[in-house]
């Protein structure tokens, strides 16, 4: 198979991808989009197998045989893992998705330290910058996995000179790399101990990068560990000359950051002090002041199933909380026999409510709540203030009065749901500890809120079997 | 607490504090309510209704109530009857009228002047100055439509083109906009002209063409009213309201300066220049009016037959409407008194509101009250209402252009000193890499804020597409290499399909409402 033919494929491809991501940016177009993406990825590896495995320079039957063993294997798991993935278990999928990004790109670079090309000292850059790329994504995926399932704590890990580790993991990697286009090509011993060195020292930084972030944060973590996905591959692309993974790469990359920067600036916080770690500290202290907010009120269920009937218009608001209770059904339930009475409901979603950007839009719509009425933070602010009644569900944070009118607060200045506008505001909470930003939230205690304790899904049945 | 609405007795005024409705609302709070016979006559209210909606209807004890709700300022007549500790709430004008205020003072009632309360939102539903100039735009539109010998609206009929009728008004305040309003639904053609030019857009959403001069330093001002103006600005709002006079059918002048007499727009000769038959309504005629030759109360047709309407009375005509919101008012100064709707009324002047209502207390005259700054143009500084500005942060002041500018400069240094070392197939790749970042932030920027999850598992499977590199290595000399690409492949593998094929699961579950419900 002819160079130029691999080639042709390979700008197909990388046209198919970019349309994948166009498609993405509609409802009605998403579909079709993801459908590219697979056409685009079917043309790649078609022609990489043929290029790979078929005429004199391929690895023939042999190497045919390990491909399709190998990805039968991964295909089948892959495809098990995707079929069985809770909606609100998706983070933890993404995160480890990632992950393998990031192995891929360490096999990958190691891999290519191996061949003998007409350029070393740029190869020999590459594939450190390839390697450190991918096993910083990998150790940081891998953390934030554990993380996002629970199985180890989500607190953010406080060692001192914090920031000192991190800047000296990019000096050392910079010293080594040098060290290594230096040494001379026959010391083998030396070369293949540098890169033993640097992987280590790459899958250190990113263990210790993502352990220090706290769970709150980890809209931001996972859309920069998807960012760092793209930079990999972009990596071996140009470790290995390959123009569509260098397209793949940055279009990923720039996605990623795209996504980080849109978080970043819906929490308010420059992208630097995220992923340095800062805000648990911050947060320690504000917890424990002890200003007087006054009394909360408490309903029932049958309460706000009264307030509900009697409501035009419902604005529900869903947080992380929603998630963990997989109250999205019982939510979605109330929705529809609300809407069959007449209530005009709608949802408004934060852009940083859940463990992942839009995970909120997508348990709603494993509820099968139509998209139509489920807005952003920006399309329903304005609305709040005619809204009968509110439903906090889940969130605390993102619905904080402090962020908009407390100056002092460490959340000041990060735009928040307004639903203290509303005439009422129900609260689904299950005790009064403070959100992930450890805030005391004033809403709470506002006259026109009333606290429904207990978990979120069986307080929505409750209320459903009231009305 | 006991509430009185008694009739009113200033001659001509059809209004009452209390409509049957607003009774209701008045015992929700807490209060009983008494109110004179006859006293919603005028306004289409009999007793019986009263008497349905709760109140007790009784003869002029209604005077010796804890609060006496009025539309029209007491007579001397009445201020006779009130005693101290009573709270007595109505027009009073306290701006125009000291002498009432010393009387209400030395009576030691609490007077609350309900056409002084603060121009914050949060006092807007209790200002009946903005609830009777709405009614009384509407009235003055239907004045000169009842007086104007045409139609309004443009028609062609069988009999002939009929052209539509010009109007002017002159201040875009409430009234000003509610005859703004009422004239583009009856089809003529509306101008406007106001000396806040940020009212503008407020004009156009009514349907009106707003005039502009061209005059440099008109801020909004400071209490939401318009102020008084530079001679410039007047020597050119003159030529326009020349122009506009001899041009236009129906003119409506609503400009009035608080605490000040009204100023003069149209001039004799202006009028003299306006057509036989053409109609002025001012607004202002009870301020000592608008236009020359108006006289307050009375309707004055003038040597070359222009009709100037200066009736004063304008919301009390329509009685009805102006009583439900007036006392709609009331009822939510009410609730600002009441706050636990116990029935009690708890006065707080250290509220702004009912501070700058608050003319006479305890003996004492309360106006006028502290400046309250608001302003109604939505400029920087609308901060007394709300919170107060909150303070800059000291941290991340953003970069300065010239400190941009230079990092800039040093980057592409840097990058060109690179460049010039680097071989040039790798420079062909960074061109590569360097556009196709472009278009993932443009493409990215345009995805659609609840499809970031998918974009997010899409982005992991295509980001599979290492694969291609693994691929290459497997199966060739060196066992170590084949077992690492194959592991590669493996993983990599994983990606490519478990990402598309779970992007494809949450895609399908994205639907949109079913058409037919």
């Amino acid at each position: 198979m002819s160079t130029t033919l691999v080639q042709g494929a390979y700008i197909v491809a990388g046209l198919l991808f970019i349309l994948a991501l166009a498609g993405l940016s509609r409802h009605e177009s998403a579909r079709r989009g993801n459908r590219f993406g697979i056409v685009g990825m079917a043309v790649a590896l078609v022609a990489t197998i043929l290029a790979a495995t078929a005429g004199t320079g391929g690895s023939g039957w042999l190497g045919l045989l390990l491909i399709v063993v190998a990805m039968a294997v991964g295909a089948a798991v892959g495809l098990d893992r995707a079929r069985k993935v809770e909606m609100t278990g998706m983070p933890e999928l993404i995160a480890m998705l990632h992950s393998f990004v990031g192995l891929a790109a360490v096999l990958v670079g190691w891999n290519s330290s191996y061949e003998v090309v007409a350029y070393p000292t740029i190869h020999d850059v590459e594939v450190f910058v390839g390697v450190f790329i991918g096993a910083v994504t990998f150790t940081g995926s891998v953390v934030a996995f554990l993380k996002l399932s629970a199985r180890i704590s989500s607190r953010p890990l406080m060692l001192p000179g914090r920031n000192l580790i991190n800047l000296g993991a990019l000096g050392g990697f910079v010293v080594l790399t040098l060290a290594y286009v230096l040494v001379r090509e026959d010391s083998v011993f030396v070369r293949h101990l540098l890169l033993g060195l640097v992987t280590l020292l790459a899958l250190g930084l990113g263990w210790h990068l993502v352990a220090s972030i706290g769970g709150g944060d980890m809209p931001v973590v996972v859309s920069m560990l998807n960012s760092y996905s793209g930079w990999a591959a972009a990596a071996a692309g140009f470790l290995l000359s390959n123009d569509l993974l260098i397209i793949t790469g940055a279009l990923v990359g720039s996605s990623g950051a795209y996504l980080s920067y849109i978080m970043c600036r819906a929490m308010n916080r420059s992208f630097i002090s995220v992923i340095a770690g800062g805000f648990g500290v911050e947060a320690g202290t504000a917890a424990s002041d002890d200003t007087d907010y006054g009394e909360h009120r408490e309903v029932t269920a049958e309460g706000a199933a009264a307030l509900l009937t009697s409501a035009r218009s419902v604005v529900i608001t869903p947080g992380y909380g929603m998630a963990t209770a997989q109250a999205q059904h019982a939510v979605a339930e109330l929705t529809k026999r609300l809407r069959a009475d007449g209530v005009d409901v709608r949802f408004g979603i934060h852009p940083v409510a859940g463990r992942l950007p839009g995970h909120m839009n997508v348990l709603l719509a494993e509820a099968k709540v139509p998209y139509d009425i489920v807005l952003e933070m920006d399309e329903i602010n304005d609305d709040l203030a005619d809204t009968d009644v509110v439903l906090v569900i889940g969130a605390n944070d993102t619905v904080n009065p402090a962020a908009a009118e407390d100056p002092t607060s460490p959340i000041a200045g990060m735009p928040v749901l307004r639903v203290w506008e509303a005439r009422d505001v129900i609260v689904f909470k299950r005790s009064m500890a403070t959100g992930y930003a450890g805030v005391q939230n004033p809403l709470f205690f506002r006259d026109n809120t009333q606290m429904l304790f207990g978990d979120a899904k069986a307080r929505v049945e409750d209320i459903i079997q009231a009305l | 607490m006991r509430i009185g609405v008694p009739r009113e007795s200033r001659p001509g005024e059809t209004r009452v504090a209390a409509t049957p409705k607003t009774v209701e609302q008045l015992l929700g709070l807490g209060y009983t309510v008494f109110v004179e016979s006859g006293a919603g006559a005028a306004a289409s209210f009999d007793d019986e209704a009263y008497r349905r909606a709760g109140a007790d209807v009784i003869d002029d004890a209604v005077w010796n109530a804890d609060v006496v709700l009025k539309v029209t300022a007491p007579t001397e007549a009445e201020v006779e009857r009130l005693r101290s500790g009573q709270l007595v709430a109505s027009l009073m004008a306290p701006a125009l009228d000291p002498d009432l205020v010393q009387q209400l003072a030395a009576r030691g009632v609490t007077a609350m002047a309900m056409d002084a309360v603060p121009r914050i939102s949060r006092a807007q539903s209790l200002d009946v100055l903005s609830s009777m100039a709405n009614i009384g735009g509407y009235r003055a539109v239907i004045e000169a439509a009842h007086e104007f010998g045409s139609f309004f609206t443009g028609q062609v009929t069988a009999a002939g083109k009929v052209p539509p009728a010009k109007v002017l008004v002159v201040g875009a305040g409430v009234a000003g906009l509610a005859a703004i309003g009422t004239a583009s639904s009856l089809g003529a053609v509306v101008r406007a002209f106001d000396a806040r030019p940020e009212v503008a857009e407020q004009v156009e959403s009514m349907g009106a063409e707003f005039l502009r001069i061209d005059v440099a330093d008109e801020g909004p001002s400071a209490d939401g009213y318009a102020k008084e103006t530079s001679a410039d600005f007047d020597a050119k709002a003159a030529a326009l309201y020349a122009a506009q006079a001899a041009d236009v059918d129906i003119v409506v002048t609503t400009a009035l300066i608080p605490g000040r007499p009204a100023p003069r727009l149209l001039t004799e000769e202006m009028v003299a220049s306006m057509k036989p038959g053409s109609v002025v309504v001012d607004m202002a005629a009870a301020n000592g009016g608008n236009v020359a030759g108006t006289v307050a109360g009375e309707k004055v047709v003038t040597e070359n037959g222009v009709t100037l309407l200066g009736y004063t009375d304008l919301p009390g005509r329509l009685p009805t409407q102006a009583s439900q919101l007036f006392g709609t008012n009331l009822v939510n100064l009410l609730k600002l008194l009441t706050p636990d709707k116990d029935g009690e009324v708890h006065l707080d002047l250290d509220d702004v509101v009912q501070r700058g209502m608050t003319v006479a207390h305890e003996g004492q005259v309360l106006w006028p009250p502290p400046p309250v700054q608001v302003s109604a143009a939505a400029a920087p500084g609308t901060a007394v209402a709300t919170v107060p500005a909150a303070p800059e942060k000291p941290t991340r002041q953003p970069m300065s252009g010239s400190t941009r500018l230079g990092l800039a400069g040093v980057g592409a240094a840097l990058f060109l000193l690179v460049a010039a070392y680097s071989p040039q197939p790798f420079l062909g790749h960074f061109m590569v890499f360097m556009l196709s970042v472009v278009i993932g932030f443009y493409v990215i920027g345009n995805v659609h804020h609840a499809l970031h999850t998918p974009l997010m598992s899409v982005t992991n499977a295509i980001s599979g597409i290492i694969v291609v590199g693994a691929l290459l290595q497997v199966g060739h000399d060196s066992v170590a290499v084949s077992v690492l690409a194959f592991v590669g492949i493996l993983v990599a593998s994983i990606n490519v399909f478990g990402g598309f094929r779970v992007t494809a699961r949450m895609l399908e579950m994205f639907k949109r409402e079913e058409p037919a419900r």
